[in-house]
């Protein structure tokens, strides 16, 4: 079985798979430690008392969500080794201590406070308790630091030499550390987690307040998180803008296929709002283009020329119809998460914001949004690099491993199996605990104090963390 | 070029000791889902999941820094190795999904889905553990290498060596994790640990032997290694000592001892991982690879060496303190109300 396939496409499928499934966790775990921060931190400020049962009740699903982060990350540690061992043996020397800082510096970091954060508080005393917080979203963001410099190395590599052994090393570690494209990835990264994370929260909250407006838990959640909607979704916009000038600068034949623009334009490109990017044929079916914004949009200027993918050889184009609709779809998103910012502020001003049940509905269906643009920005960025791992560097084809296509499909298929039985109870638990609204007296994930007392686990009689 | 071999040599013993850290605490975590299912008791497998719960995710971060450390220090033994490796390696990964979520998903459950989770965290954990051992027992008898890269086919790790070493590695785990209930339990469970160490404890002598004796008919530089004159001044006090060891570990549960089970356990560990550095050394892909030829850069290795020396003793501190705060006995319905 298999014997026909092609090897580097299996392994190309493993990696995209396990890492779509992987980057969910994160993108919310982010999110999630820094609001948990915030919670506490406004709970020991004010002592009110709905900060602390909001802060335990996002715990518990913060737990899950972390667990689930874990061990799919342990999975991506090592398929660098077992799929990708001609790209690690070229590149570790370069991308190899910063994953290695990123181990030492946050995973130890999150890992040796969390135990603490979900069952230390009667044991450490509340400041203690705050300070291992602290640690956990810290760590979450260095964690973000270290891998999205790695990422972006990739994409943009600077700082580096070609040794002997057909290695890439080091020239110059700031260089390759802050390569050009990493602080536009790591602030667009960062901003979408919070962004995730905040529209899973008000969406959360909407959905208690449709049943009883007036909760005090749902109410906080929901204000807070339209808060950040309202601020953080312009923000990111602006930021992705940037982004995109950093990429039409450093690789511009990534925007080419975002942007559909097979031919070149000497004055001035529209913008391909639709269409259907073939590959085959070099050009965009049943386009719906705006003329010469897309000169507008990305040189600032009507008239400017923008060369297409026709300067560029065919073997070095990237998937361009994947890139295109996944670039279409995040920046949808986007613009459906200002929508949803905004309009909470009209609602707030309004003195409605509790009670609208258009916005609250609204707030309710853009759960996933903030998953869903991570996901088709990640594809736009990475399908974007495509065919090369290394841009413009080192090719996909070279970077995998000499196995079997037997081998990789075998893989596949299990990871699939597994990934969606086991990731998917996990969501279905997940799930289970924000359909119940947050209450007086809320317990954390060790439910056996007065502030985090019994009851989420089934069994009466026994409580986890409860050692001596 | 003197410089570049110590920080290579520096970086072998980095990688080990962290290889070692991760035996260490995480071999007990896996050695309690193997013994799950003879803790039927829920009562029992609720003290046995919290015991470890707090600090689960932190032992096997140390996995993560011996295949992300391994990556950056020698690439290259990471690049023949990991393909080398791949089914126990895959099965291992999976193995650790599963046992990992397990942790959480366990209190999540509905009443009428009881236990759902306990059977991935058995097996989870004896996959993980018998991966563990196959690929330890794989590397030993060395692979294939053409190049810079695996010559081999999907399955050549698939030997008698490479299951032994397999099982008598999870038999280890499965004695870690017996003697840590004798370390941080009471009663009832406490008594089954005991009968269980010791039931495990003859299992794991049985084990280390017959690996021990298997070893030097892998490769003639084995049987080199631990039998010529004068190497063998150095390496006769391994089995002496481990000899030593065992007879503490069986006084220490004959006398019904509370910690010392657990700490000579890893000690036999320790004595055992040394055999296999003296086995290996200097190679780190045996036959084929030395540390020096796997070696990255100095200057990346340079980089990553101030991190290390920071870090490392810092995460050791934090990661006690954890321990520490978590210390003692594990009562079942403790903090019930």
């Amino acid at each position: 079985m298999f014997e026909g396939w092609d090897a580097v496409v299996l392994a190309r499928a493993q990696f995209a798979f396990t890492m779509s499934f992987h980057i969910v966790f994160p993108a919310f775990s982010i999110g999630l430690a820094s609001y948990l921060a915030v919670l506490e931190g406004l709970w020991l400020w004010t002592g009110r008392e709905v900060f602390v049962n909001l802060f335990n009740y996002w715990l518990k699903i913060f737990a899950v969500a972390f667990g689930m982060g874990v061990v799919s990350g342990i999975v991506m540690s090592y398929q660098f080794g077992t799929n990708w061992s001609a790209f690690s043996d070229k590149t570790g020397p370069v991308i190899g201590p910063l994953m290695a800082y990123e181990v030492l510096t946050a995973f130890f970091l999150e890992a040796g406070f969390l135990g603490v954060m979900l069952f230390g508080l009667e044991r450490v005393g509340h400041r203690l308790h705050f300070f291992a917080t602290l640690m956990v979203a810290v760590g979450t963001l260095i964690s973000a630091f270290w891998i999205l410099s790695a990422n972006s190395w990739m994409q943009t590599p600077t700082g580096y030499a070609i040794n002997a052994d057909g290695q890439f090393i080091a020239a110059d570690w700031f260089k390759v550390i802050f390569n050009p494209s990493f602080p536009y990835r790591l602030v667009h990264m960062v901003l979408a987690a919070y962004l995730t994370t905040a529209l899973v929260v008000g969406a959360v909250g909407a959905y208690h307040l449709l049943r009883d407006p007036h909760l005090a838990g749902p109410r906080v959640m929901f204000s807070m998180a339209m808060w950040m909607a309202t601020l953080v979704a312009p923000i990111q916009i602006f930021a992705g803008d940037q982004h995109g000038l950093n990429t039409l600068e450093h690789q511009p034949v990534k925007i080419m296929a975002m942007e559909g623009h097979f031919q070149s334009h000497k004055d001035g490109a529209p913008l391909i709002l639709f269409g259907w990017p073939d590959q085959a044929a070099g050009k965009v079916k049943y386009a719906i283009e705006v003329p010469k914004l897309g000169s507008l949009v990305l040189k600032h200027s009507l008239d400017a020329p923008m060369a297409g993918l026709d300067t560029v050889p065919r073997e070095n184009w990237p998937p361009v119809a994947i890139t295109f609709w996944s670039f279409r779809i995040m920046v949808g998103m986007g613009l459906l998460m200002l929508g949803l910012g905004l309009f909470s502020l009209w609602a707030r001003w309004r003195g409605t914001l509790y009670d609208s049940r258009l916005l609250l509905t609204f707030a309710l269906m853009m759960a996933p949004s903030g998953f869903i643009a991570v996901l088709a920005g990640w594809i736009t960025t990475e399908t974007g690099r495509q065919p090369f791992t290394v841009y413009g560097l080192l090719r996909t084809v070279d970077s995998a491993s000499p196995l079997a296509a037997p081998a990789v499909a075998s893989s596949l298929i299990a990871f699939i199996i597994v990934y969606f039985a086991v990731f998917g109870a996990g969501v279905v638990y997940m799930l289970r605990l924000m359909a119940a609204p947050p209450h007086h007296g809320e317990q954390g994930p060790s439910g056996n104090t007065p502030t985090r007392a019994a009851g989420i686990t089934p069994a009466a009689g026994t409580t986890r963390g409860a050692a001596s | 070029m003197t410089a570049a071999i110590d920080i290579a040599t520096v970086w072998a013993f980095i990688i080990a000791f962290a290889v070692f850290v991760y035996v260490v605490m995480d071999g007990f975590d896996l050695g309690l889902g193997i013994l799950f299912p003879l803790f039927p008791r829920k009562s029992d497998r609720d003290v046995i999941m919290n015991s470890v719960a707090p600090v689960w995710d932190g032992n096997e971060t140390w996995l993560v820094l011996g295949g992300g450390g391994l990556m950056a220090a020698f690439p290259l033994a990471y690049a023949v190795l990991m393909p080398a490796l791949y089914t126990p390696m895959i099965a291992m990964l999976i193995g650790l999904v599963f046992r990992g979520v397990a942790f959480e998903f366990r209190w999540r459950t509905r009443p009428s889905e009881r236990n759902r989770w306990d059977i991935p965290f058995f097996a989870g954990s004896l996959v993980a553990a018998l991966a563990q051992g196959i690929a330890l027992g794989a590397i030993l008898q060395g692979v294939h290498v053409e190049g810079r890269q695996y010559a081999g086919g999907w399955w050549d790790w698939l030997t008698p060596f490479s299951i032994l070493t397999g099982i008598a590695l999870a038999i280890g785990y499965a004695l870690l994790g017996a003697t840590w209930l004798v370390m941080k339990t009471e009663g009832e469970l406490r008594d089954k640990a005991y009968h269980l160490s010791w039931f495990l404890l003859f299992a794991m002598i049985g084990a280390i032997g017959a690996v021990s004796i298997a070893t030097p008919f892998l490769h003639i530089q084995y049987t080199e290694r631990w039998f010529s004159w004068p190497n063998i001044i150095l390496t006769a006090p391994v089995p002496i000592a481990v000899a030593a060891v065992t007879v503490l570990l069986l006084r220490s549960l004959a006398r019904k001892w509370d910690y010392q089970p657990f700490f000579l356990t890893l000690t036999l560990f320790a004595l055992s991982y040394a055999g296999l550095g003296i086995s290996m050394w200097p190679y780190i892909v045996p036959q084929s690879i030395t540390i020096w030829q796997a070696a990255s850069p100095e200057n990346s290795q340079i980089f990553m060496l101030f991190g290390v020396a920071v870090l490392i003793p810092l995460i050791l501190g934090y990661t006690a303190w954890s321990y520490y705060v978590f210390r003692g006995k594990v009562k079942a319905g403790s903090g019930y109300h």
